[in-house]
């Protein structure tokens, strides 16, 4: 019986069911051992789920690449893979003491990020790296595309795109979403083949060279625009912010401005 | 003690008399989404058949000591964290079908097959029956989802794991493909279809009409 036992875990074991410590204890145990489960799983697989998602970003890249009319001869001629820099957002310059093997490292420190004012950061991010790797594809020493990744707000989370903008940065020639959580069937549809092809061709500033850049309500009407998404209004207005911030002053601009000088 | 025989019929019972899917009419929305070709299919039915067991068996393990009050929380918890595993080894090792499955993998949670299963069958029994039980009725659901999965893709697109089974009339066959057969309403159709051909088999599955059409509609006018 339940007093002669000595061993504590067979008594509470003897308990019966209905017993309040009994229910509490079983919760709390059922609870730790599921935690702790899931929390190795999580912990053992991440480096193998990262090394994933590296590689699948690499292969997007160059689907976007490749999708890009004519692209595909131009990546072979120049040796099948693009060159990747590391540049320093604020000065638009090719980073001195950050490579693409430390950057990872060199974001994980807070002292290399900015925080942006509520008035500046129209994508939502409330701060961004002060680093960022850009890939650049060169035609007889000039540049022919250049490939932008940024993020922004959607409706559902964190939309993380590449741009790719010719040597002119002016004409866009495609958009790749890397990854997003939106909706399947509504903002989810950012994804799809046939909205992203209203990309190329799009203009990004005007002659005054002001951004123009937008996502449309509908139907691009202007040369700055593209098709809007029906029933996605949140998402599309993401990417808007999200193209807009990252190619204005607080993003890509000091960049886009050094390598319209040539200095890449 | 439970038989070798009986251990058979409840491993098979599930598969067609009993099926999960058809019968019972559980795991229907995965059913219908995973469906669009059959690799899909097989992992997310490989992805339910462990999840079943595996938390059957852990269920029956402890039947004796979940309080009554609290046991329905203590089964989604055993399974929701057994679907977050699976979930994590698929990222890991299968990534290209942990995308094409998208949030369907962590809807296993919520599949009433798995809850039903546990909470019908493996609170009652011990760990061998309650496992061979789940087991089953992973292995009906799966026979469900890879007959609709390999019918959608085969008139879908004329393949049958990404192997072309019927030649394509753009590229110099004759099939043309059915692209609804790629949408959901047809997953709708095939199920629905297959329901009807297992009940013409066996007319003991069938239900009782709810409702008897009034006879005097005219009368009472």
């Amino acid at each position: 019986m339940a007093d002669t036992e000595r061993n504590p875990w067979r008594r509470f074991l003897a308990l019966p069911n209905e017993s309040r410590t009994k229910t509490l204890v079983m919760a709390f145990i059922v609870a730790a051992v599921c935690a702790l489960l899931v929390s190795s799983a999580t912990v053992l697989l991440r480096p193998i789920q990262s090394a994933n998602r590296a590689a699948e970003e690499q292969a997007r890249i160059e689907a976007l690449v490749r999708g890009i009319p004519g692209m595909a001869d131009l990546l072979e001629q120049s040796g099948g893979t693009l060159s990747t820099v590391v540049v320093d957002l604020d000065d638009g310059r090719a980073a001195q003491d950050v490579t693409i093997d430390t950057l990872d490292a060199a974001l994980a420190d807070t002292a290399n990020w900015t925080a942006l004012e509520a008035g500046d950061d129209i994508a939502g991010l409330g701060q961004r790296p002060d680093y960022a790797q850009i890939f650049l594809l060169r035609r007889d020493d000039a540049i022919s595309l250049v490939l932008l990744p940024m993020t922004g707000q959607g409706y559902g989370g964190r939309i993380d795109a590449i741009l790719a903008v010719e040597g002119d940065m002016n004409t866009v020639t495609g958009i790749a979403i890397t990854s997003h959580s939106e909706t399947p069937g509504l903002g989810g549809r950012i994804e799809d083949r046939s909205w992203q092809s209203s990309f190329p061709g799009t203009e990004l500033h005007d002659d005054a060279g002001d951004l123009r850049f937008s996502v449309a309500r509908g139907e691009a009407s202007t040369a700055y625009q593209v098709d809007g998404i029906t029933g996605a209004t949140r998402t599309t207005r993401g990417i808007s912010n999200m193209v807009r911030f990252w190619l204005g002053p607080d993003g890509y601009g000091p960049l886009i401005r050094a390598i319209r000088r040539g200095e890449f | 003690m439970a038989t070798r025989s009986d251990l058979w019929t409840t491993l098979t019972e599930p598969l067609i008399r009993q099926n999960p899917v058809t019968l019972q009419i559980l795991g229907i929305c995965s059913a219908l989404a995973v469906t669009t070709s059959l690799a899909t299919a097989l992992t997310m039915s490989v992805s339910l058949t462990v999840v079943l067991t595996l938390s059957a068996v852990i269920i029956s393990l402890i039947r004796r000591h979940i309080p009554d009050t609290i046991r329905l929380i203590v089964q989604i918890v055993i399974v929701a964290s057994l679907v977050i595993v699976i979930d994590q080894v698929l990222q890991a090792f299968f990534a290209e079908i942990s995308r094409a499955l998208s949030i369907y993998v962590s809807l296993i949670t919520t599949n009433c097959l798995v809850l039903g299963r546990t909470e019908a069958y493996a609170r009652h029994h011990a760990p061998v029956p309650a496992a061979v039980d789940a087991f089953g009725n992973g292995l009906g659901y799966s026979l469900i989802l890879l007959v609709i999965g390999g019918m959608r893709e085969l008139f879908g697109r004329g393949q049958l794991f990404g192997w072309q089974a019927l030649p394509l009339a753009d590229a110099g066959g004759w099939f043309t493909p059915l692209s609804l057969m790629l949408l959901a309403p047809s997953a709708f159709f095939l199920l629905g279809g297959l329901v009807w051909a297992i009940r013409a088999m066996l007319p003991e599955q069938a239900e009782a009409p709810e409702h008897e059409p009034p006879a005097d509609v005219r009368a009472a006018e």
